[in-house]
């Protein structure tokens, strides 16, 4: 197909859709007018019954958990398959990380850099744990702090070098990290099921105060095993890339 | 004025959907590929939203304030960290690709395959 045949299908592909989504817009109540009523339902209830003050947490790993088991499996498959992709392949040879040239000066990482870095890394591992912990009081929550929880590892990658990367996030560790995350937020929910209960029910102690840290029992602990799982992916992720890119080579040997 | 952000939604999808067909190199059609996906953040935020309400978070306001719609947000939270990983996968195919055939044109890869 000539890529002027290409332009005149998808003229006419997006005029098709572009006509049923005014057609399906049209039965649209306005911008600012969300008719509910199942957002409004949650809304009024979700203090009251889960002592959360994150609404949009309590609806995440609690309403709706069920499909952000599912979300975080995507993640989950994700992450090992871009693991499976960039493996090595036939007839490609993987580097040593050690320096193969000791006698030859690795250029070095700029001091600006190197100092950036290292001033924020700590602040931003606080700032992952803090969100990560957060999810039933504030707008924070465990995929937030896993990402930002991950971008210090990325900083440790940038202020040092790649062998400092692998030593801080060690692949089987991270693996591991992956798998609890994944498998605790499984393994809560199916805890309910002996105790009667339907799968992923809230049964741990709500707290006295909406708001508090202490508060919304599993969603507060879901959230924090979803922090662990989306770090640890976004680690492994960016660590196969880096890889990727620095040790694989064309050739045997 | 009442349907401007539904009408954003169109155009970004028809932008996104016009660079993935057109597209001469994978990784400008998987980024047109996030464009498109962006389009389905502004339709949900879009959706829920309830003119002069506050977000839905009920730390530091009384409990019946009236709040935007919680479920689309918790959408949309979903499906921004489900996108960097999938996009991420997306680029490691890339990556092989060119190992492979050499080239990033999807419309030389259509024809070395044929």
């Amino acid at each position: 197909m000539t890529p002027a045949q290409r332009r005149w299908l998808f003229g006419i592909g997006v005029t098709g859709l572009i006509a049923f989504y005014l057609w399906g817009l049209s039965g649209l109540p306005g911008f600012g007018h969300y008719p509910g009523p199942y957002g409004f339902i949650i809304l009024r209830l979700a203090v009251r019954q889960t002592n959360a003050t994150g609404i949009v947490s309590a609806v995440n790993f609690s309403y709706r958990g069920f499909d952000t088991v599912g979300e975080e499996f995507i993640l989950f498959t994700a992450a090992a398959g871009t693991a499976v992709v960039l493996r090595r392949l036939r007839g490609e040879r993987e580097r040593s990380a050690v320096d193969q040239a000791a006698d030859r000066d690795v250029p070095p990482t700029s001091g600006a850099i190197r100092m950036v870095a290292l001033l924020f890394t700590g602040p931003v591992v606080v700032m992952g744990w803090w969100l990560a912990s957060h999810a039933q009081t504030d707008p924070s929550g465990g995929f937030q702090g896993g990402v930002i929880l991950a971008t210090a590892f990325i900083l440790v990658y940038l202020s040092g070098e790649f062998l400092v990367f692998k030593r801080f996030s060690p692949v089987n560790l991270t693996d591991a990290v992956e798998a609890v995350g994944a498998g605790g937020f499984a393994a809560i929910g199916v805890a309910a099921v002996p105790m009667g209960l339907a799968f992923l029910t809230n049964y741990l102690p709500l707290g006295q105060v909406p708001g508090a840290v202490s508060s919304s029992g599993t969603i507060a602990l879901i959230s924090f095993f979803v922090g662990l799982e989306v770090g640890a992916a976004f680690i492994l992720i960016v660590g196969e890339l880096l890889e990727q890119t620095l040790l694989i080579r064309q050739g045997s040997g | 004025m009442q349907y401007l952000p539904f009408v954003v939604v169109a155009w970004i999808l028809a932008v996104g959907l016009y660079g993935i067909v057109t597209s001469r190199h994978l990784v400008h059609q998987i980024i047109c590929l996030i464009v498109v996906q962006s389009s389905t953040y502004v339709l949900l935020l879009g959706v829920g939203y309830v003119t002069g309400a506050v977000a839905p978070y009920y730390y530091d306001v009384p409990n019946h304030t009236p709040a935007v719609d919680p479920v689309v947000q918790a959408l949309a939270l979903t499906d921004v960290v489900v996108e960097a990983a999938v996009t991420a996968l997306l680029l490691s195919f890339a990556i092989q690709a060119h190992k492979r055939f050499g080239t990033l044109d999807p419309q030389e890869l259509a024809s070395l395959k044929g």
